[in-house]
């Protein structure tokens, strides 16, 4: 009987998220959370209110009644203050995992990431250890009224490259709740800041087989979700579904797409691309985010460079535009890319 | 007030300012040394401050650290090597003058951007807190910090988790070329120490027995788990922002030699000696051993190797 199979049951990602987050707390009294509402109703347990948010996609329920509030904190809306704070507890022996809500919001904390947590390590000559995660939700619906669709410009950004840009932050995009728990648990154990992108829509929307048992998942490494010979697709985050919806409708007519996620953004596995572009000779990026010096971008010209001679077809991105993101349906609609835009960009380069 | 005490906190407040005077000679002379921030002129506050901290306390400090590294016991040695860049430099050469730390003395990193050190500062309060230790964090800011909102957010949450941390401003009057007075609206910065519901205290940082009295009833209600603190010190930087400034391009000659007038150096000396903490003869030993130790740093950091090439690519994530 395989034990594997008995001990996992469905979960959404961000109920994975969750449960990444107890095991490691029950692992780990060093583990700590801290964020807008990541309990809710802080303070209010002797009226019988607690929980009463759970975080922005309700990934931190109910760690409150057991972890209690020394270990589960609500912090003000002071994002510079508390990622900060998390930074001095990073250097001082704690393993703070924060929440940043919303990517979105990384405008008044970017400091904290890229000169503080991102360079520590690296500007004190590797005398400290950061063992910090940054979890944040990302990305728009864009085509249903659904959560995470309509939240408009400020709410629904995808800025993972200007997080990836910056060297000593790892950062990965979990597409499945199996990822999303495995690679949770490998940044909450690594000795280093690692920002995990969480996105809007997936929380809800990706089900699927979790192993109850603890797991890590490797960061740093990209994994084909689906083999082929003709094309190389490569998503990141929902995109990667948006990608196999493309290539099962490419198989409809016999094109074969191979399917790669890439999950991990900085440090990104070239490796596994530029294996899969060997063989197929032809590529599509896939990226939920602007195009101007963007994942997409940057996939397309490694490949270019180091894979230029296997190529049989121009490289070929499928982004959003270069625009904020709009709240209309109809407009955020047509912002997001689609598996028909995907195919579109496929049948271009198959001539 | 010991000998034992009064000597530390002479020689360590003699040793920042050969330290400096000695890095200002370089930097003339045109060693290479990067952008560096002289601290001279503020050394009691670094050392009032630290003389009331224990060694596995922390500090955060700024852009003008090398004085608050040096009152928290780093070596100068390996402090002058970092700030001419050689492998032995307390970074490996990595860092440079604003970023020298070393973690083993409590140091969370000197830190240029404004108002970031206080941030860390209460997440290692809060580390203190729920290990249970009863270690307090020291966060140093210029007066210029208090115009940043990092530092605002970083005293409210001090004060709503009573945090063991002492937020610790050096009001040397001007931020680079702004002076205080048309920065901020008010007179006393620890005047907002009521807005966040801490207890705020003036102190005239060119005495470096007011600085450390306040520091240690701080301490003392930190570790009693009672919360921050605010501690304005008056104070002021003898030279200008770093190595290239004129500072008479914004203030007068005049008002530099009076606040020469108030020396916290050769106060505390007059002030040491009439209560016959000191003696003649321990402020000759002191002298001698302060210049030889600054000199040793300077030898140390010339001869040092500078670093491989390769290191450029270490470190740049952890493990």
């Amino acid at each position: 009987m395989d034990t594997t199979a008995v001990a996992s049951r469905e979960l959404t990602l961000s109920q994975a998220i969750n449960e990444a987050i107890r095991q490691e707390m029950q692992r780990d009294s060093r583990v700590i959370i801290l964020g807008e509402d990541v309990a809710g109703a802080a303070g209010r347990a002797h009226l019988g209110l607690v929980d009463a948010w759970g975080g922005a996609l309700r990934a931190t329920s109910g760690l409150i009644q057991e972890f209690g509030p020394e270990r589960v904190i609500d912090t003000p809306i002071s994002e510079m203050g508390f990622v900060g704070a998390a930074v001095g507890a990073a250097m001082t022996g704690l393993r703070p995992i924060v929440e940043v809500m919303f990517v979105d919001l990384i405008g008044v904390c970017y400091d904290q990431i890229i000169n503080q947590a991102a360079k520590m390590h690296y500007m004190m000559g590797g005398q400290i250890a950061l063992p910090l995660v940054i979890r944040t939700a990302f990305g728009s619906r864009g085509d249903k009224r659904t959560y995470g669709g309509g939240a408009g410009a400020q709410h629904s950004q995808t800025l993972y490259s200007v997080l990836a840009h910056v060297p000593g932050l790892k950062v990965i995009v979990p597409s499945t709740a199996y990822n999303a728990k495995g690679l949770l648990i490998s940044a909450i154990r690594d000795d280093g800041p690692v920002v995990v992108m969480e996105h809007k829509f997936l929380g809800f929307a990706a089900k699927g087989d979790v192993p109850q048992n603890p797991y890590t998942y490797p960061i740093g490494k990209a994994e084909i979700v689906r083999k082929g010979s003709d094309v190389t697709l490569c998503g990141i985050g929902r995109m990667t579904h948006i990608c196999l919806e493309a290539a099962a409708q490419l198989a409809t007519d016999n094109v074969s797409a191979e399917v790669i996620d890439v999950l991990t953004l900085a440090p990104l596995d070239e490796e596994t691309i530029l294996e899969s572009v060997q063989r197929t000779h032809r590529l599509v990026v896939v990226d939920e985010d602007h195009p101007v010096a963007s994942m997409a971008r940057d996939i397309a010209a490694i490949v270019a460079d180091k894979a230029f001679d296997w190529l049989d077809a121009p490289i070929k991105t499928v982004t959003a535009p270069n625009t904020p993101v709009p709240f209309a349906a109809v407009l955020e609609s047509e912002y997001i890319p689609n598996a028909e835009k995907v195919v579109t960009a496929v049948r271009a380069l198959l001539g | 007030m010991t000998n034992a005490r009064s000597t530390w906190m002479l020689e360590r407040m003699m040793l920042i300012r050969e330290f400096e005077e000695r890095l200002k000679q370089l930097v003339d002379a045109g060693v290479p040394v990067g952008a560096v921030h002289l601290y001279a002129g503020q050394e009691a506050v670094a050392v009032g401050t630290c003389a009331a901290l224990r060694e596995d306390d922390w500090i955060a400090s700024t852009h003008r650290g090398h004085g608050h590294c040096i009152a928290k016991g780093v070596d100068v040695r390996p402090m002058m090597a970092e700030i001419y860049g050689k492998v032995t430099g307390t970074n490996r050469g990595k860092g440079g003058s604003m970023h020298i730390t070393d973690v083993t003395k409590g140091i969370l990193g000197v830190n240029p951007i404004v108002g970031a050190g206080a941030t860390h500062a209460i997440g290692a309060g809060l580390s203190a807190k729920i290990r249970k230790t009863d270690q307090v964090c020291a966060a140093f800011f210029g007066e210029g910090a208090a115009g940043i909102g990092s530092l605002h957010e970083a005293m409210n949450m001090a004060a709503i988790w009573s945090l063991p941390v002492l937020f610790v401003c050096e009001n040397n009057g001007y931020a680079q070329a702004t002076p205080v007075e048309y920065a901020l609206a008010i007179k006393d910065i620890a005047d907002r120490a009521a807005a966040y519901g801490m207890p705020g205290e003036v102190v005239d940082g060119q005495d470096v027995m007011a600085v450390y009295d306040s520091a240690e009833r701080a301490v003392q209600r930190a570790r009693l788990g009672n919360g921050p603190t605010l501690i304005e010190c008056k104070t002021y930087r003898y030279y200008g922002h770093h190595q290239g400034d004129n500072p008479l391009r914004y203030r007068t000659a005049e008002e530099e030699k009076n606040a020469r007038d108030r020396d916290c150096i050769k106060r505390f000396r007059r002030d040491a000696l009439s209560r016959a903490l000191l003696t003649d003869e321990d402020i000759i030993q002191i002298e001698g051993r302060v210049k030889s130790s600054i000199d040793e740093a300077v030898t140390f950091a010339e001869d040092s190797p500078t670093p491989d090439v390769a290191e450029l690519y270490r470190h740049v994530y952890v493990g």
